[in-house]
């Protein structure tokens, strides 16, 4: 399988007031043609900035993208769209990288009614007629599963429901047959038959367009049934990237052994006790020079207070930053 | 899952264990003040236009209304012919123009200050009643406001002075009662909101009664918003005030004002400026001073805005 | 559990907004949030209340606890009908249900110290002041988790899990004997959801406390309730124990929402077949003729358009509003 994204050493800082906050700190990894990669992490984690930062929608000032760069493959051939200028980014973003963010009304235009918005990103990245771009329009609108698409074109965003919206952004986010769809939360702020719904959808474009994705989200239950590869985030760091079966029968890291604990199981008949990750989120504004985890783990020892844990591979794809072995109940051997 | 019985260890968050002190309350206030830099500027600024009308009479160094023909029309120091007797120069009855901008801001600070209590009050009598009640008369109150507010404003203002003749209690009124729809709205909403709150419902579930509630719930989180608003709004009718003057609807001619300056220096914008460029100037300044000041009340008044650490 | 004495009855409890329109502010119309709902809990029971955003759930618990007035029914609290409570009568009932809220965010007043916060209903109650107060806030902290000293702090300084328990200590201050969960954990994080589950849980058994809990996220409701109900467009579709509900739901709907919750476990989320509701919810102004559902129902017959299915009693403590609801299965979705 060949790799459309690498990113290296990737590392963001916002220069806030307060204090530097150290939001990513040397995140690797790849992206493959049409798989699904699923970040997963508290809020707060770095997985929004993170996919930001490769794109250019950090806000700067404050923020800043230190290092790193991230390969893009496309037909024009290897670019790192850390270097890309503005204008650059622009022709990128919506062309050949597509976004749906948590939130869809705001990113639509309130005062465009929903066709004219998917038509101007057709037009602005496309080279067709107006009566072209409409046609493709109404077609997408009808891919995204939306009803009466000729009707709706006409519709302003107020008038539909948040996952009807949320279709809406999602026809966007296609509309230039992306090789690449971020989608940062995109169900957090629906209702589960919504989420449902909109997964459903999402399964079903990738497999008929064949674009890989990124989807970033608080919740492992929903990635179960939806990602490819599963890469955990904490305190701007990774903590663990695995194959998705990997990662729910044999966590390694117990940041992600907390996350899958509190999960209630609906497939077993006693309600057990939910096993919690204790404490709140590392204050990103001291950088640590130990495992950021150590302040909330369980398994932590004296290592895990002096050095900061690498990521290590455990398997041909999967990959762990922590210094304790699950498997065998004690420190990880070099 | 084989890690069922496991309970991850809970350590109280060592950074929030600190207790505070007075002495940090006071570093974090001037933390505050300096962060924002514009806001300190919009103090300073606020703070010397009040100053100037308070204290008219001992800082002006001459009678505002004392002339002098044989030196008028002369120009500000730094203009040929200008000197240091009169800084800003005199119009064209040789009055002191510094002396009269200093005059000119009680007008101004008079208008604005009186103008908006009014308009804050009746406003907020009204949005509070519509807000708390709701309901059909909310939508009655509420519809008639928004029906005042889509009046062209100035018009309207220039109408009623027109009729009502060049008094500075008639600017005043006028101002108070055309910009109370601004503080009803403002005032419904936040009620509105407040009512809806969770912290008023759960003080209802702790068995408050409703006078409690006002005290202690609405009335502090609705201060903030309404002081911010009346910064924007004083600012406001200091402008309109002056703009008032120039049409010769505001106070009469008599009385030094900003806006009577600009009207009087209409004629000599080719010859001396600078008799309509000072008050012009003067007017900039104040707004300019109180729409940073408005703009930092609203953050610095907003308790969500103001963390230290996240 | 059928030991336990009842705590909370409900009968055909209905709650419509007035919806105003044109220049005169009459009345044209009304939001059937609640359209006559019924059940009880039992002490020290958990009730859950599941649906879609906007099906009535937070209205059907805030008429409970008397933070809106029912337009009609009844709400029985210990054998006495609470919806007649007015003034003095009511203020002294309050105490003893409480409710937390869906968001940490906006339930505790910006300008009011933790400790005022937790300790605001006692001294409302008269019950404690001073010296003594103190003591029992910096209990209540203790509590739910948090550091004593966090009293004289302010809510913003708290993250959204700290916030919720700070909320649940101030339900907690004055020894209630029910409290309406209100989405308490939908704002959270999935790791600090757990944290606040376990603690309302550990309180329970605790206090013997009794809970209503509303949620959208069915897979919390289940493990947290001992029976649930599903709500849909202000009505109750489907109540029963917690494990029926999941393993054997009678009414549509419900297998549908069951259909929607992601399982954490990628070989069983391949394999399975899910049964999709499409579309939305409609309008609670303007609900659907007969069974509020049929509009997306996959069982649909043509009674169903005109007749309103009754909550009836299919098995043993097992209720179901579907014409098709029987006990030869005839209500299950294909899939
Ligand atoms: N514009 C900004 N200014 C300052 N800090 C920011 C900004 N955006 C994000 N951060 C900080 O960066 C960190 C990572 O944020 P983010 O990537 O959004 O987390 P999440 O994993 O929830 O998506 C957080 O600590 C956040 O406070
Ligand atoms: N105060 C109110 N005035 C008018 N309509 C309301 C009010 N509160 C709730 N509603 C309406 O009642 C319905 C049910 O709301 P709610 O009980 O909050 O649903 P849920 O908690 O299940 O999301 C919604 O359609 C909502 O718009
Ligand atoms: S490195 Fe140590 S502290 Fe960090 S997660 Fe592993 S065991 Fe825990
Ligand atoms: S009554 Fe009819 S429409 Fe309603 S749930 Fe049953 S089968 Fe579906
Ligand atoms: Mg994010
Ligand atoms: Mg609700």
């Amino acid at each position: 399988m060949d790799r459309i994204l690498e990113v290296r050493n990737l590392v963001t800082r916002f220069y806030t007031l307060d204090g530097v906050v150290h939001a990513v700190n040397g995140v690797s990894f790849d992206l493959r043609r049409g798989e699904t990669l699923a970040i997963v992490g508290e809020s707060g984690s770095g997985k929004s900035v993170t996919v930001l930062s490769l794109v250019g929608l950090i806000p700067k000032p404050p923020g800043k993208v230190e290092q790193g760069a991230a390969y893009f493959r496309t037909e024009q051939g290897r670019i790192d769209l850390l270097q890309l200028s503005e204008e650059e980014l622009r022709e990128v973003r919506g062309g050949q990288i597509g976004f749906v963010f948590q939130d869809p009304l705001s990113s639509l235009n309130p005062i465009l009614t929903i066709g004219e918005q998917i038509k101007e990103t057709l037009t602005r990245h496309l080279n067709i007629t107006g009566e072209e771009a409409k046609a493709r329009t109404i077609d997408l609108l009808a891919e995204v599963g939306i009803p009466d698409p000729e009707l709706r074109y006409k519709a302003y965003p107020f008038q539909l429901s948040g996952g009807m919206r949320q279709r809406v952004v999602i026809a966007i986010a296609i509309a230039c047959r992306p090789q690449i769809v971020i989608a940062d939360e995109p169900t957090t702020a629906l209702d589960v038959t919504v989420q449902a719904q909109i997964i459903d959808l999402f399964n079903h474009l990738q497999q008929t367009l064949n674009m890989a994705m990124i989807w970033i989200t608080h919740d492992l239950g929903v990635v179960a049934g939806l990602a490819d590869r599963v890469m955990v985030m904490y305190g701007g760091r990774i903590a663990e990237v695995a194959p998705v079966d990997d990662l729910y029968e044999r966590p390694a890291h117990p940041y992600t052994v907390g996350l899958l604990g509190a999960l209630p199981r609906l497939d077993s008949k006693e309600s057990k006790r939910l096993v919690s990750i204790e404490g709140t989120p590392p204050d990103l504004l001291i950088p640590p020079r130990h495992c950021p985890f150590a302040r909330r783990c369980r398994f932590a020892f004296e290592r895990c207070w002096r050095e900061m844990p690498e990521l290590t591979p455990l398997g041909p794809e999967h990959r762990v930053a922590c210094f304790y072995d699950m498997e065998r109940g004690g420190p990880r051997n070099e | 899952m084989a890690f069922d019985n496991l309970n991850f260890s809970h350590e109280p968050d060592s950074l929030l264990d600190k207790e505070r002190t007075w002495g940090d309350r006071v570093r974090y206030l001037a933390r505050l003040l300096w962060r924002d830099r514009s806001g300190v500027i919009g103090v300073v600024i606020f703070l010397s236009v009040v100053a100037a009308a308070l204290f008219a009479p001992w800082i002006a160094p001459y009678d505002p209304l004392a002339q002098d023909l044989r030196n008028s029309k002369q120009p500000p120091v730094w203009q040929e012919g200008g000197a240091w007797d009169h800084p800003l120069g005199t119009d064209n009855l040789g009055r002191d123009i510094l002396s009269r901008i200093i005059y000119g801001a009680r007008v101004s600070i008079t208008v604005g200050f009186f103008g908006v209590i009014i308009a804050a009050s009746l406003g907020m009598i009204i949005g509070s009643i519509a807000g708390y009640l709701g309901g059909r008369v909310d939508s009655v109150v509420m519809g008639f406001i928004n029906l005042l507010l889509s009046l062209p404003y100035l018009l309207f203002v220039v109408f009623i002075a027109a009729v009502l003749g060049r008094s500075l209690l008639n600017v005043i009124l006028i101002f108070g009662v055309t910009d109370s729809p601004i503080f009803a709205r403002v005032t419904r909403g936040e009620v509105l909101r407040i009512r809806r709150s969770g912290y008023v419902e759960s003080a209802i579930c702790a068995g408050a009664r409703w006078p409690y509630i006002i005290v202690d719930h609405i009335l502090p989180n609705l201060i903030g918003p309404l002081i911010t608003l009346a910064t924007f709004e004083m600012s406001a009718m200091i402008f309109y005030e002056a703009g008032l003057g120039f049409l010769g609807l505001s106070v009469p001619p008599s009385i030094p004002s900003w806006g009577n300056m600009l009207a009087a220096g209409r004629k000599y914008l080719t010859s001396a400026t600078w008799i309509a460029t000072m008050p012009g100037l003067a007017i900039m300044y104040t707004s300019l001073g109180m729409n940073l000041l408005g703009d930092w009340l609203r953050d610095v008044l907003d308790p969500r805005l103001r963390r230290s650490r996240r | 559990m059928n030991e336990r004495s009842e705590l909370l009855r409900v009968e055909d409890l209905k709650v419509h907004f007035p919806i105003y329109g044109g220049v005169l502010g009459r009345k044209v119309g009304a939001v059937k949030a609640v359209d006559g709902v019924s059940f009880t809990i039992r002490t020290g029971e958990t009730l859950g209340l599941v649906g879609e955003s906007g099906c009535g759930k937070s209205t059907t618990g805030r008429a409970i606890i008397q933070l809106q007035r029912a337009t009609a029914g009844r709400v029985f609290f210990d054998g006495t009908d609470i919806t007649t409570l007015r003034g003095k009568a009511l203020r002294r009932l309050r105490p003893k249900m409480q409710m937390i809220f869906q968001d940490p965010y906006a339930t505790l007043n910006p300008r009011h110290s933790v400790g005022k916060i937790v300790g605001e209903p006692l001294k409302l109650q008269g019950l404690m002041r001073g010296k003594e107060l103190e003591e029992r806030v910096a209990e209540l902290l203790k509590m739910v988790g948090l550091n004593p000293a966090f009293a004289r702090r302010y809510p913003h300084e708290f993250s959204g899990g700290q916030r919720q328990r700070i909320g649940i200590a101030r339900a907690l201050s004055v020894n209630p004997k029910f409290i309406v969960c209100d989405e308490p954990i939908s704002a959270l994080d999935v790791s600090i959801q757990a944290q606040v589950v376990n603690l309302l849980q550990d309180l329970q058994e605790q206090f013997n406390l009794t809970y209503l809990f509303i949620a959208h996220d069915l897979s919390m409701v289940k493990h947290i309730s001992h029976r649930i109900a599903v709500m849909y467009l202000g009505k109750i579709m489907e109540l029963t124990d917690r494990n029926t509900l999941f393993e054997d739901p009678l009414h549509p709907y419900t297998q549908a929402l069951n259909s929607a919750v992601p399982t954490p476990n990628p070989a069983l989320e391949r394999k399975r077949k899910r049964f999709i509701l499409t579309g939305d919810p409609p309008s609670p102004a303007n609900p659907p003729s007969g069974c509020v559902f049929h509009t997306r129902c996959p069982l649909v017959i043509d009674e169903c358009r005109t007749q309103i299915p009754e909550l009836r009693e299919i098995f043993p403590g097992h209720f179901a509003a579907c014409h098709l609801a029987d006990s030869k299965g005839s209500s299950k979705i294909a899939l």
